[in-house]
């Protein structure tokens, strides 16, 4: 399982990035390699030129930004699950990282590149869309924020144009007190998750004043399930309405194959968000 | 009776830890492989090598219409591409010996001819001076084939395999007792329908192959090799037309075995073939997709069995019908698996009728064969849940039906009118209702069905479930083992057996100390050689400590002997008042006298000294050991587990394997064993399965698909090894210790599930997946 | 297209001069180039762990590193863990603890476990089992492996306070 031949580039800055990705056929770009490595060893994927991101400058770390904490894509997962500001004030991002392969995956792996592979079953896709990411693109027409509910094109697809990259990935905090779960359903531990539910929950004077809730491994992409946080706006946080907003899931379309079929996964769904919701409420601040 | 080993014969072990034996002692083994200086295969590399990558079947049944080269041979670094016309003249893979007859016409060519049978087959090869470049250029190797049905149901009817020939090469009947009228006069029948995923030992270390041709000696080696080294060394000579002492065999170090590796292979022939024709060492290293794909499977089988029982409980017979699943070919076990599983299914129980079946059938899938307790993990998962459908059907606690039905200390050596792989089961010693009280107690069973009371009470889906196995261990028909001290009394063992990993060294090296008096790290142990000792049987079937182990005794006791016997004569006293330790031979009494070492004696016992002078030289000795019967090492897994309700997901909390082995030389490698195969037998319970869609293409071809348990997915296990019941078929007592804790633990998993879920009967099928348990479950919770 | 690339890889402190083409995996590099066999290969997906060797004191999986990469980087792999002839406190655990069977997978554990106790000697027991869930053995059922990971945190505890003493 010996790569297939390839032209390696090892550019220094993003203008380099770009101008490789407009003048090159069939490029990949490389980031922690935790993804592309396999498919390369492989021969699922057998691009002409790899362009290696790990040594372009400016690209990684965490930095805190108009009410957002920005991400460089090329920050290690495992980094950004240890980052106190992780930690203090995005912890369902920490707590999906926890479930994210193994320590020698994170130690590698990246953000950015865990985002722009779209795996239906990746667990930082469906964490950013529960925080409404904004991507910051950049191409040979310049700079552009793309959201991450407009990002996924297709199944593994991001809707990037061939000379675009991600840069850098914009989180929008959740205010102190909010609550969070990310959990997950998968065969074995550090498995990809079958499904996957992360819930962001703020309760004030008793009542939900915001809701996030997110599958991962439903759909090509992750699906926020918009309904039921609606349901959930203003409501009295009890177990009847969070079971009530859990049981949304039964109608949902859920990818099949036959290992996890369609049904199981919608069942699954309804475990994991009753779960994720009950924890998110625990952890909140003003829960009556 | 017959084929047990007059007690008057042997020098038996004693009982009890001696200075070696007995103790757990650290592995000899160790020191390279904790220091990354091992030599697994592809650890080793020859000047001038090249590599063989091999181009496989994309279809699971077709004919083959062309397989185009030219592009391939102009790749960079290629010297020879070849297909199955380069190698016409080598005959099909034979089995071993068998007394099935009619296999022949299912062998596996070395490289497909003109249909290829499983995805995964090889259709060509590609030699080349470079890994990455053998790949690249087998890549432009374009094979045409006309796709065929495909055949992936071993239940279906037969179809055919060629013209005149269907894919049902062989059904093995067993039969004994008046099954009929054990059915008419029948309190209850249960009926059960059940089947056994496809699974196998999937080896950390992939195969490897590398072939030398030593021209200067007119000797083929192979290197890499495992499991059967004599064996494989006399059909490679004999496929490719040498005599068997122009091929060597080396074994390096071997990266588990677990049945799957040491058999031989379209690509062991293939390297060998090559390194004789392109005249340049050809190193062959399987990768992980292939592997999955190519290497054997094990387990397929469904049964349709029914037993008989009157009021108490107690079986009067069992009538059983089972389709195994053996994929594309006959591979080198023949029919053995099946004939295992229909032998062996009776395990521990009384059972005076009995009736068996086992169709042997083909299907487009990989070849299958032997994976560790082969034929056992099977039937004793089929029989026990029988066991649990009679305590379901009678109102009867399950323990206590067990209890009724056990065969007694006071009936060994029980004969069951049976043969298996050619011997007859005589289940040679066993205290099974001893055995299972230890286990019960130790374990906690009383006092943990009111935990599971209380759990339940507080909304946890908690069970427990248990399994009896009978294994079988020590497969003759012989061993040998070479002993020899030499001028610096250092001890030299060379024996015919194999290494998998195991501890093989270390615990022939124990024995053989305690029988000459020597540090057992002194020992230098030589196996896996063909080049070494002429014959040999090598390592399988749990057979090394008994056969093997056996050898070593008799040849160390030998070995003591001659030397004891020389010191009489130099030390002026009587050799039964002398003894050895640590080399030296002296005064057993302990009193202060003159010694001598073994080295001394060693160096006295060389060809030109006049006291050898008609006798040959050495302090060496030779001994065989021969076994007609095995052995049967038996014990029972406890399992307790917890399902998710919301998901389905069972985990194992807590697991004990109780295993009475006849005799433990190494009680912390048997504990090893056990617990190592528990984990695959694990596996095979919960994770593992080689799937396929409906065109025969796999789909299981990497660890992504293929699960096998990490450190997260263990239960706390215990282990309780036995020696209650020494063998007396061999002078160390021993049983073998290599399968048990694979064996039960499909069993006792899906008694315990059927537990959780308070739905005896409700697990027919392994593995147990969570989409399956959540299903039984009936919906959310 | 595929060029070759002179590439310096310094593992166990030493620098190996190699001239490689750009696709070739750092286990591969270290294996064949530089002649260390120590570093096994299981899967060359990134799942089994086998390959585990530390890149700047961080645990990662060679199958999914090209050597290109790992130029300027510090690399240590099984056989720098002891000096001459004197194992490290995990290699002699491992012994002791009967931690290995077949070998294959423990160069990989070895160096997980080196990186563990480097880093948190005292971790806890559900932090470990996900530390080691990252790499698969398919011989000793994994106990073994954690009980020596816990020795040898104790006999080097035990070192540290007899140095301390001393």
């Amino acid at each position: 399982m010996k790569a297939a031949p390839f032209a390696y580039h090892d550019p220094r800055n993003v203008e380099e990035v770009l101008h490789l990705l407009a003048t090159l056929e069939n490029p990949r770009l490389l980031a922690g390699g935790q993804s592309l490595m396999p498919m390369l060893n492989m021969r699922v994927a057998f691009p002409d030129h790899v362009i290696d991101l790990n040594r372009v400058e400016g690209l990684d770390g965490v930095t805190e930004r108009d009410g957002a904490l920005r991400i460089g894509a090329m920050t290690r997962q495992r980094d950004v699950e240890e980052h106190p500001l992780v930690r203090a004030r995005l912890p369902v991002m920490a707590e999906a990282l926890s479930f994210v392969g193994h320590w020698q995956t994170r130690n590698r792996g990246t953000v950015g590149g865990s985002l722009c592979n779209l795996d239906p079953s990746a667990e930082l896709v469906a964490v950013a869309a529960a925080l409404d990411a904004v991507l910051e693109v950049r191409g040979p027409a310049g700079a552009r924020d793309l959201s991450i509910h407009a990002f996924p094109e297709g199944f593994m697809t991001p809707a990037l144009a061939p000379e675009e990259m991600v840069t850098a990935i914009r989180f929008p905090f959740w205010p102190a007190g909010h609550g969070h779960c990310f959990t997950e359903f998968a065969r074995r531990h550090g498995d990809y998750a079958i499904v996957s539910a992360a819930a962001l929950l703020m309760v004030e004077g008793g009542r939900v004043t915001r809701a996030s809730l997110t599958l991962g491994g439903v759909a090509a992409g992750p699906m926020r399930l918009r309904e039921a946080e609606a349901a959930l706006l203003g409501a009295v946080p009890s177990e009847e309405v969070l079971r009530g907003a859990a049981a949304r899931c039964q109608e949902i379309e859920a990818m099949s194959d036959p290992q996890a079929p369609a049904w199981y996964r919608r069942r699954l769904a309804t475990t994991l968000v009753r779960r994720a919701l009950e924890t998110a409420l625990a952890r909140a601040g003003g829960a009556a | 009776m017959d084929g047990l080993i007059p007690v008057e014969e042997r020098p038996a072990l004693a009982a009890g830890p001696g200075d070696f034996v007995g103790r757990s002692v650290t592995r000899i083994e160790d020191a390279p492989l904790v220091r990354g200086e091992g030599l697994f295969a592809a650890d080793v590399n020859f000047t001038r090598q090249l590599h063989m990558r091999v181009v496989r079947a994309e279809f699971a049944h077709a004919r083959i219409l062309s397989v185009s080269t030219e592009a391939a041979r102009a790749m960079p670094g290629v010297v020879a591409v070849w297909t199955a016309e380069d190698v016409a003249d080598i005959p099909l893979i034979p089995f071993r010996a068998t007394k099935v007859r009619g296999l022949e016409p299912y062998c596996q060519p070395v490289l497909a001819r003109d249909r290829m049978r499983y995805v995964g087959e090889p259709v060509a090869v590609v030699f080349a001076d470079d890994a990455y470049r053998a790949e690249d250029a087998a890549e432009m190797v374009v094979v045409e084939a006309e796709e065929l049905a495909v055949l992936l149901d071993a239940t279906a009817a037969p179809g055919e395999f060629a013209p005149g020939l269907h894919t049902e090469p062989t059904i093995v009947r067993k039969e004994y007792g008046e099954v009929e009228a054990a059915f008419r006069s029948a309190h209850a029948v249960v009926e059960l329908e059940l089947s056994v995923g496809r699974h196998s030992g999937v080896p950390l270390e992939t195969r490897g192959a590398i072939a030398r041709y030593d021209a200067a000696r007119d000797v083929l080696e192979l290197h890499g090799t495992a499991k059967k080294q004599h064996w494989n060394r006399d059909e490679i000579a004999r496929l490719l037309g040498r005599p068997p002492q122009g091929v060597h065999l080396f074994e390096g170090h071997v990266g588990g075995g677990f049945g799957v590796r040491g058999e031989l292979y379209p690509e062991d022939l293939l390297v060998c073939a090559a390194a004789l024709r392109l005249r340049r060492p050809v190193k062959w290293i399987e990768d992980r997709r292939e592997h999955l794909v190519a290497t054997n499977h094990s387990r397929e089988q469904h049964h349709r069995i029914r037993a008989a029982v009157d009021a108490d409980g107690r079986l009067l017979g069992i009538d059983d019908v089972f389709f195994h699943d053996q994929g594309a070919y006959v591979r080198t076990h023949g029919a053995r698996v099946v004939d295992l599983a229909a032998g062996m299914l009776p395990g521990p129980y009384r059972l005076p009728a009995f009736r068996v079946a086992g169709h042997f059938r083909l299907t487009n899938k990989t070849p299958s064969a032997t994976y560790r307790a082969p034929g056992r993990f099977e039937t004793t998962f089929v029989r026990e849940r029988v066991m649990d459908a009679i305590a379901a059907r009678l109102g009867l606690d399950r323990i206590e039906v067990r209890r009724r039905n056990l065969v007694t200390a006071a009936e060994m050596p029980h004969a069951r009118p049976l043969d298996t792989l050619g011997v007859d089961v005589v289940l040679d010693s066993g205290d099974y209702g001893g055995l299972l009280d230890k286990a019960l107690s130790r374990f906690g069973w009383d006092a943990l069905q009111g935990e599971l009371a209380a759990r339940r009470a507080s909304g946890e889906c908690v069970g427990a479930g248990l399994a009896f196995f009978v294994e079988k261990s020590g497969l003759g028909p012989s061993d040998g083992v070479r002993v020899a001290v030499d001028a610096t009394g250092a001890v030299e063992l060379v024996s015919g057996a194999a290494s998998v990993g195991q501890g093989v060294e270390t615990v022939l090296a124990q024995i053989c100390a305690e029988a000459l008096g020597v540090d057992y790290a002194r020992v230098r142990v030589v196996r896996g050689r063909t080049d070494r000792i002429e014959f040999g049987n090598g390592a399988h079937a749990s057979r090394v400590t008994v056969m093997s182990g056996s050898a070593t005794w008799k040849a160390a006791l030998a070995v003591r002997e001659m030397a004891l016997d020389c010191a009489a004569r130099l030390l002026q006293l009587p050799s039964s008042g002398l003894t050895i330790r640590d080399g030296v031979v002296m005064r057993e009494d302990g009193l202060a006298g003159p010694t001598v070492t073994l080295a001394e004696i060693a160096r006295g016992m060389g060809p030109n000294s006049r006291a050898m002078h008609g006798h040959t030289p050495g302090l060496t000795a030779e001994r065989w050991f021969w076994s007609d019967h095995m052995a049967y090492p038996y014990g029972i897994h406890l399992a307790l587990v917890r399902i998710d309700r919301g998901t389905g997901r069972v985990v194992a909390e807590r697991y004990l394997v109780a295993n009475d082995v006849g005799r433990a030389i190494n009680p912390m490698l048997v504990e090893g064993q056990i617990v190592g195969g528990l984990a695959q037998g694990l596996g095979g319970a919960l994770y593992e399965e080689f799937r396929y869609d409906p065109s025969g293409q796999p789909l299981s071809t990497t660890f992504a698909d293929y699960l096998i348990p990490t450190i997260a997915e263990m239960p706390v296990v215990d282990v309780l090894i036995a020696e209650d019941a020494p063998s007396p078929l061999n002078p160390l007592g021993v049983k073998g210790a290599g399968e048990g804790g694979t064996n039960g633990a499909g069993a006792a998993i899906a008694a315990a599930v059927d537990d959780a879920l308070r739905r005896p009967g409700a697990i027919t099928a392994l593995p147990v997946v969570p989409a399956t348990v959540h299903r039984l479950l009936g919906g959310l919770a | 297209m595929s060029g070759l690339h002179d590439i310096v890889l310094t593992v166990n402190g030493e620098r190996h001069a190699v001239r490689v083409e750009a696709r070739r995996t750092l286990a591969d590099v270290i294996r064949e180039d530089c002649g260390l066999t120590g570093t096994h290969l299981g899967c060359e997906h990134g799942v089994c762990g086998a390959c585990t060797v530390l890149m700047d004191d961080q645990p990662v999986r060679a199958c999914l590193v090209f050597a290109v990469q790992a130029q300027g980087r510090a690399l240590r792999t099984v056989e720098g863990l002891a000096q001459g002839s004197r194992l490290s406190p995990l290699q002699q655990a491992f012994v002791d603890n009967h931690a290995l069977q077949c070998g294959y997978c423990t160069p990989g554990f070895l160096m997980l476990g080196t990186a563990i106790l480097e880093q948190d000697p005292a971790i806890g027991d559900e932090a470990l089992v996900d530390a080691l869930s990252s790499n698969i053995c398919r011989c000793t059922g994994y106990a073994n492996i954690a009980k020596a990971i816990r020795a040898a945190a104790a006999a080097m505890r035990a070192e540290t306070a007899a140095a301390e003493v001393a």
